[in-house]
């Protein structure tokens, strides 16, 4: 039996931890609530990267140019006038459809191939950015993105526009956790573990497989139309290889197929530079020596490792009481 | 047809660099499935041993035998025993995800401790320029052909004709029967590490004079490299070597004629085509895919 | 009565190698059908030619009437057909009632049911009903890593159940069991044809397993059949006796 306790100390602590982000922007000052809110931005790309490579089990090294697709779709949109509500749900037709097209060569080639793949249509994606002035304005980028007015509030302020980050993180959360819940999710697990397996049971691998890219893409697109309004400004520069890169290692470090993996990933990825600023350029050597170290030790993630240590803990626990309860175990194991 | 020659001669020197890395990539790859993605850094790096030999003092050739043997240390055995060897239990991907982080700290490592600047590369072949039947030829593009021949051969010669070769070989096709055999495999993949650091280092001394040496570098170099080695065919060094000059040629025509803005994405597209059509390479062998 | 499956005159080649040289039978409605034969007789590779793993070289299958030569094996799950592997292939990280859950879950409603209804498509019910026929109710809320080999093998194979399918292929289901398990798997089975009427192909080479269980024994040497007969008949056919049975 679980104490009751124990049952109710995760709740409790989502409760505090959400209560603590509202809470948060009354003892911040404006550059905290920006990093807070980049925070929330980078999180859900990472939940979306999540789904495809930590549910799924697709590699993917093209989030960041989701997160780009998205961010531009913004920075156009609502430059010409257009609400960012409306960018919002064309940035998520296209990064939907697009990732849905990049999905089809997984249906070919897997692993380090797809790795390739993606990585192609990343850096392709930067190329676009770069050179085709007439739309994304180039290198020199788009000035002066609005932010929203929701409801007739203006959302100009710094701990305005947190909240409407905080809010879709919420929202998209809700949204992956009825997912991950859903058939779907279960679906997504059977894909990564077994595609064989999966498909004998009547697993259609390669619809799941395509909707994995393209809702994982999808979400990337949703960062992204905040990410526009946050920074206030769109160059190509952040949309770079070296943002998947920094995505795929987040929701690793984090944990991947672990729901709150990206969350914490993203957190580490944002906060260390301001933790470790005192340490100048030196940060991003301490992280990427912290990753790999992390990576030899176990390459589920933090999660995966806390998650490891409970579940021998559990096992021995049980296996304790058996014995107690029963002192001969009539079944064997097989050679 | 004068600028069309010397373009594909300026891109034989640039396939003859990506084709060395692209054969350290494969070796790799075949012998102990590391996809590392820190092979562009690789390049990067053993320039910078060589320039800091120098600013210490020593005279260039001295500079580069130094930086070779470094590069050998560091960047074969090192490598191997610190990240690779933990890492390969945990399976491919998790490996490959290693490398990234790997590259990011080679990257920012030379940034930090060196300089975020591109530094002047010495090289051992003068830069000037020959006119040979109308066309107008780089002395440097020629001798850096040369010297890549001679190494690729150098390393056929080795894995073909020496019995350590031959059991190189063995242990890459099937190392379950190498070891059988009583081949140390756990030695010639050592030898292949060994190999790549060799490679990486003299890729780095040919390409370092021509684009600088920068800490950035690696990126494109990397890409080219897992390119060639993807296009040519994975599992056949002979299809890096041709996916290499291949890329090169491209790279180097795609600049020219198609424009300079997209001339990245040229290698791109054909990557992506070989993958989805051809995903053994033009020059591979399919493996048969087992159920 | 028309056959559950026929198989008719598959063959089978891997470059040079002919793995499967023209193999026909049928499977009758309510029958389980047995296929022996010794180790690379082709048995595995029958397998997956029937099953749309492997595309066979020639020849058909057909289910009650219908030909599904070629068809996916997830559409062909999906009309019925359903199989365990010869190596283990539960799923570790979910729970025994999630495994069987995911068993059962593409067999109901669309794509977007399945996003939008309930988490467990509605087949908790069902599931703990095949949990609590294969007699694993303590272990329904373990993960399927966590147990045993033979506890692992039974959940294989009610998940192979979990449809209510038309057919069922078992692929060595007692290998590397132990005689305890072996018993109670094998009591299972009859058990589950006897009440639901379910038809089964089982490839064995544990020989007492099979002629314990089968109605009917295929036997396959070098890729052809050499007899087909009930367990009785197989015993005593000469040319069985000779090439498999007799040393």
């Amino acid at each position: 039996m679980i104490p009751p306790l124990a049952r109710l100390w995760q709740p409790a602590a989502l409760v505090l931890a959400i209560m603590l982000l509202i809470a948060l922007p009354f003892g911040l000052e404006r550059y905290g609530i920006y990093i807070l809110s980049l925070w929330a931005v980078t999180t859900i790309a990472a939940i979306g990267l999540n789904l495809t490579l930590g549910y799924a089990g697709q590699i993917s090294l093209a989030q960041g140019a989701f997160v780009g697709i998205g961010a531009y779709t913004a920075a156009i949109m609502t430059s010409a006038g257009w609400p960012l509500l409306v960018a919002l749900i064309v940035a998520i037709i296209l990064c939907f459809a697009v990732g849905w097209l990049l999905g089809y060569p997984a249906l070919r080639v897997q692993h380090h191939y797809l790795a390739f793949v993606t990585l192609a249509f990343s850096t392709l994606a930067f190329l676009v950015f770069r050179n085709e002035q007439w739309l994304t304005g180039g290198i020199y980028g788009i000035f002066g993105i609005p932010r929203p007015t929701i409801f007739g509030f203006s959302t100009r302020s710094a701990q305005a526009f947190y909240y409407v980050c905080l809010g879709a993180l919420g929202a998209v959360s809700l949204m992956a956790w009825w997912l991950v819940r859903s058939p779907w999710g279960r679906a997504f697990t059977a894909l990564r573990e077994n595609p064989l397996r999966a498909q004998s049971l009547g697993i259609d691998t390669r619809r799941y497989t395509l909707m994995a890219f393209a809702i994982g893409s999808a979400i990337g697109g949703v960062s992204g139309v905040l990410y526009a309004p946050l920074v206030e400004f769109v160059d190509p520069t952040p949309f770079s290889l070296v943002l998947s890169l920094n995505l795929l290692l987040m929701v690793i470090v984090g944990g991947q197929g672990f729901f709150f993996g990206p969350f914490l990933g993203a957190l580490i990825a944002v906060l260390l530079p301001e933790w470790l600023r005192f340490t100048k350029g030196y940060y991003l050597i301490i992280y990427a020596l912290v990753v790999m170290l992390l990576l030899i030790w176990s390459p589920s993630g933090i999660l995966g490792i806390l998650d490891e240590a409970l579940t021998r803990r559990k096992t021995r626990r049980a296996s304790a009481l058996r014995a107690a309860a029963r002192p001969t175990l009539d079944e064997g194991r097989a050679p | 047809m004068a600028s069309f020659m010397s373009l594909v001669i300026a891109g034989l020197a640039t396939g003859a660099i990506y084709a060395l890395i692209a054969i350290g990539f494969s070796l790799l790859w075949q012998t102990s499935q590391t996809i590392n993605f820190a092979q562009g850094e690789f390049v990067m790096l053993p320039a910078f041993f060589v320039l800091a030999a120098i600013n210490a003092g020593a005279p260039f050739w001295l500079a580069a035998l130094i930086g070779l043997v470094i590069s050998v240390i560091i960047l074969g055995a090192m490598f191997k025993r610190l990240l690779v060897d933990p890492m390969l239990r945990h399976g491919v991907l998790p490996l490959a995800i290693a490398t990234m982080a790997l590259s990011i700290f080679l990257r920012e490592s030379v940034k930090e401790f060196y300089s975020a600047e591109a530094s002047p590369f010495p090289s051992f072949i003068p830069g000037t320029t020959i006119g040979f039947a109308g066309i107008s030829v780089s002395l440097q593009h020629v001798g850096v052909v040369l010297v890549a021949i001679a190494s690729v051969m150098a390393l056929t010669a080795l894995l073909d004709r020496t019995p350590i070769g031959r059991q190189m070989q063995a242990c890459a096709q099937n190392p379950d029967v190498a070891r059988i055999l009583g081949i140390p495999v756990e030695r010639m993949i050592m030898y292949t590490f060994l190999i790549n650091g060799l490679l990486v280092g003299i890729a780095s001394l040919l390409v370092s004079p021509i684009y600088l040496a920068k800490f950035s570098s690696g990126e494109t170099l990397g890409l080219a490299a897992f390119i060639a080695a993807i296009v040519g065919g994975f599992n056949r060094i002979r299809g890096a070597i041709a996916g290499g000059f291949l890329l090169g040629i491209a790279d180097n025509l795609a600049a020219a004629y198609v424009s300079t803005q997209y001339r990245g994405a040229v290698p791109l597209f054909l990557l992506i085509a070989v993958i989805l059509l051809r995903p053994q390479g033009l020059f591979g062998k399919a493996e048969e895919r087992t159920v | 009565m028309k056959p559950v499956l026929e198989v008719r005159d598959i063959h089978k080649s891997f470059g040079g190698i002919h793995a499967v040289r023209g193999v026909s039978f049928d499977v009758r409605p309510g029958e389980i059908l047995g296929i022996i034969g010794p180790n690379g007789c082709g048995k595995s590779t029958l397998f997956n030619c029937i099953l749309g793993q492997l595309p066979p070289s020639s020849g058909e299958v057909w289910l009650e009437g219908e030909r599904v030569t070629g068809l996916r094996p997830s559409q062909l799950n999906r009309l019925g057909v359903s199989r365990t592997f010869q190596l283990l292939q539960v799923f570790p990280k979910l729970s025994v009632r999630e495994n069987l859950i995911l068993a059962g879950q593409e067999h109901r409603g669309s794509m977007l049911s399945r996003l939008l209804g309930p988490g467990d498509a509605g087949l908790t019910p069902d599931a703990d009903k095949m949990i609590a026929f294969f007699k694993m109710q303590h272990l329904a809320d373990e993960r399927a890593g966590g147990l045993s080999f033979g506890q692992q093998k039974l959940l294989d194979a009610a998940m192979a159940f979990m449809a209510g399918p038309r057919l069922v292929l078992l692929d060595e289901p007692a290998g590397g069991v132990n005689l305890t398990m072996l018993g109670n798997l094998k009591e299972r089975l009859k058990a589950i044809n006897e009440e639901q009427g379910a038809t089964f192909v089982v490839i064995e080479h544990n020989m007492d397993f099979v002629m314990s269980l089968c109605s009917r024994v295929v036997v396959l040497a070098e890729g052809k059949v050499l007899a087909i007969g009930t367990p009785a008949d197989i015993r005593a056919n000469q040319a069985v006796i000779d090439a498999y049975l007799g040393h």
